[in-house]
């Protein structure tokens, strides 16, 4: 009994602790999303909200929170207020079962993987929902391709995955990191290197960014999905997509990168190389945001259908045949 | 929305519902370049058609014009196309000083010549950031962004106004070039073509910028001449016309160019036309530069050019000999612009901007009719967007490269 009550604290603290840094997280991605891009584009930045602007994040926060709540009068209530929930809950709940260091995972599941696909696969539920729910024509229309998108690349990137399973012989993300480690290149990103292009090409699409931006287009659509919503509510959808950064980034380096291996062990920090390539990830975000432009909708979904799921199928079937053999 | 009720009249007693989806764009949108508003009938994604409707953005400029003095009205052609007010107020002025049959002097040609081509740099440099921007590309605008604000620091220094000059008069120029300003330029134009440069390895090989503009809305070189387009549209479908060539004027005559044509008409060659014209611009504004150390110290406005006050009338009181009062005092009206009509074009940034003048010798032009660019190529977006999608249209308006300003006038 004693020993369930320590178990059940233990968790909870690791939750809430994970909860808060992961938020302050997704809060500073945006300021370096903004310092960085600013920097590629020869501006500044934001500057003027304490030094260097480190306080923006908090100062739109508060911003956001205390400005009005507008419900337009047409749009359908229930699905309209639940349609952001949806969104971040899944976009930010897969960051419980990456594992950040050795023994350190807040919810250790046999299928976590799995539960992961699904948690993003239901995250465009939350865009879609939004965009029927505004009655809205961009909204509409913003749902709309992120639908498209989410049956163009859940199964590409579903596929670059399943190879990582078939090399790993497991679906928990531990025993994933665990097999590189054991592995003779000790990461998946060389035995996987198309894996891992289609992994990421998918994951900047899963996260609708640039350049697969295509629901909220804001030149085309003005803000896609969310172009009826304001205050905190608009927030959470900022926060989702930003969530949905950090997990996919999260994933990636489980999956391809070995995880919280690294080169040598770094004394006390025991998830320095898992924050490092982690870090480097969302760079890379950030920085084809500022490099690339927008593909077309159909365009899109050619690329999806056309390149990405069958070199996921090749990719498939190669790791399956070498397994095979050796 | 007269055609929206029909159709929900016409499917009432049906089963069936098969509403075209309508969604109204404009005139408040991001990418319609100002307030133009588009009615957009889709099929899916797919425009199947695509109503531009404008005026929201009149402000009677032809009608303000005839209410003003010829010099007055320079302020006005500001507000047409206030990407490029240069090359407007070059219109106006020439197509004044031709109904005041008056002679420029040839300092003031070259000058004009050399605001001209800054305006083209300008309008070139804000119609890439914004196109780029349109398609997604968001560095290219604030790169852009940056090289014009060079630009209009340099108007800043020329005439004290950044976007709406008025530095052209009737007859000449408003004051001369200081010796930084040229010094400024020189710099400008030794430094541009690597910038030039620079946009281009941003985007010129990307491959989603090829497949967002590489056969996107081709215009044949037929269809080009019916939907009446000028300018860089024109000659990216093939056709090898510019007024700086055929109709010269300032000092276009003395410099060496060259007018760069597309070959098949869509938005791609649009865009590299413009990218060489910036070159072109670049190499114009350094031989007019040359040749102006030639005119040193020569007079920019001609003598007899008239005052930036002309008086409404002028009566001229002579002696008339009357038959029973002996010799009388009669005022009459005298002339103080030749009664006739003028027309000058000019290749403006965007197309060809013609003026048209009337007077009846007033010092107020009796009738003004401007034919701007803009307003012809808004009517071509109807027929180049059919069967494209909503992304492409964004690109379509970006490439025609249109302001509100210079088509609702």
């Amino acid at each position: 009994m004693e020993d369930l009550w320590s178990n059940l604290f233990w968790f909870l603290a690791g939750t809430v602790i994970l909860l808060i840094v992961s938020l302050l997280h997704v809060a500073y991605l945006t300021y370096a999303e903004r310092k960085i891009i600013a920097r590629m584009q020869q501006r500044l930045g934001p500057n003027r909200v304490g030094p260097r602007g480190l306080l923006q994040p908090i100062a739109d926060m508060l911003k956001l929170l205390t400005k009005e709540d507008i419900i337009p009068a047409q749009v359908d209530r229930p699905v309209f207020y639940i349609a952001p929930f949806i969104s971040l809950v899944c976009a930010g709940t897969g960051i419980a079962l990456v594992p950040l260091w050795e023994n350190f995972v807040i919810s250790n599941i046999n299928v976590g993987l799995l539960f992961i696909l699904a948690l993003s696969s239901l995250s465009a539920y939350g865009v879609i929902l939004s965009g029927w729910a505004s009655n809205s024509r961009y909204a509409f229309l913003g749902g709309l391709r992120a639908s498209a998108q989410v049956i163009s690349y859940e199964i590409a990137m579903s596929l670059a995955l399943l190879s990582v399973v078939l090399m790993a012989g497991s679906l928990n993300l531990g025993d994933i990191v665990r097999a590189q480690i054991n592995s003779p290149f000790k990461v998946y990103l060389i035995p996987q290197l198309i894996g891992f292009f289609v992994f990421i090409v998918s994951a900047v699409a899963e996260c609708n960014r640039t350049p697969f931006d295509l629901p909220e287009a804001e030149t085309e659509l003005v803000a896609g999905y969310f172009v009826e919503y304001s205050g905190m509510r608009f927030a959470l959808f900022y926060l989702a997509e930003y969530f949905g950064m950090l997990v996919m980034s999260a994933l990636a380096v489980t999956c391809f990168l070995g995880g919280w291996a690294g080169p040598f062990e770094v004394p006390y920090v025991p998830f320095f190389w898992f924050v490092v390539k982690v870090y480097a990830l969302l760079f890379f975000y950030i920085w084809i945001r500022a490099t690339l432009p927008r593909y077309r909708y159909d365009q899109l979904m050619d690329l999806g259908w056309k390149v990405l799921i069958p070199l996921g199928l090749i990719n498939l079937f190669l790791t399956a045949l070498i397994k095979l053999i050796f | 929305m007269s055609l929206v009720l029909e159709v929900n009249k016409k499917q009432k007693g049906k089963d069936s519902w098969e509403e075209p989806f309508y969604l109204n764009m404009g005139p408040q949108h991001p990418s319609t370049h100002g307030v133009l508003r588009l009615f957009l009938e889709l099929e899916g994604e797919t425009i199947v058609n695509c109503d531009p409707i404008i005026g929201y953005l009149h402000r009677g400029i032809e009608k303000l014009a005839e209410n003003l003095n010829y010099n007055q009205t320079i302020v006005l052609s500001d507000r047409l196309d206030y990407i490029s007010s240069a090359a407007n107020n070059v219109a106006f002025a020439l197509a004044f000083e031709k109904l005041l049959r008056l002679e420029v002097p040839r300092r003031a040609k070259l000058i004009r010549t050399i605001v001209s081509e800054m305006a083209r740099i300008c309008s070139h440099l804000l119609w890439l950031a914004t196109h780029a921007l349109d398609i997604g590309a968001m560095t290219v605008f604030l790169y852009c962004f940056r090289d014009r604000e060079w630009l209009l620091n340099i108007y800043e220094r020329i005439c004290g106004a950044r976007l709406t000059h008025s530095y052209v008069r009737v007859g000449g120029v408003r004051r001369d070039f200081e010796p930084e300003v040229i010094e400024e330029l020189y710099r400008f134009v030794e430094e541009f073509p690597k910038r030039i440069t620079d946009y281009e390895t941003l985007i010129d090989t990307n491959r989603i910028w090829l497949k967002r503009t590489k056969n996107i809305a081709v215009v044949s070189t037929e269809e080009a001449f019916n939907l009446g387009l000028t300018g860089p549209c024109l000659r990216g479908s093939g056709v090898s016309y510019d007024v700086r060539k055929f109709r010269p004027y300032d000092a276009y005559s003395e410099v060496e160019f060259e007018v760069p044509i597309g070959q098949n008409g869509d938005t791609y060659d649009r865009y590299r036309v413009r990218m060489i014209e910036l070159r072109q611009s670049n190499w114009i504004i350094k031989q007019c530069l040359d040749r102006l150390s030639e005119t040193e110290g020569e007079a920019v406005l001609a003598e007899n050019s008239p005052d930036l006050l002309m008086p409404e009338k002028v009566r001229e009181v002579s002696a008339q000999p009357h038959p029973k009062l002996g010799v009388m005092f009669k005022p009459k009206e005298k002339e103080i612009v030749p009664v006739g009509e003028a027309f000058a074009s000019i290749e403006s940034p965007k197309g060809e901007l013609s003026v048209y003048v009337v007077s009846d010798g007033s010092s107020r032009p009796w009738r003004l009719r401007i034919r701007t660019p803009s307003f012809v190529h808004i009517s071509a977006i109807s027929h180049m967007t059919k069967g494209h999608m909503i992304a492409d249209l964004v690109a379509i308006i970006g490439t025609l490269d249109i302001v509100l300003g210079d088509s609702d006038r």
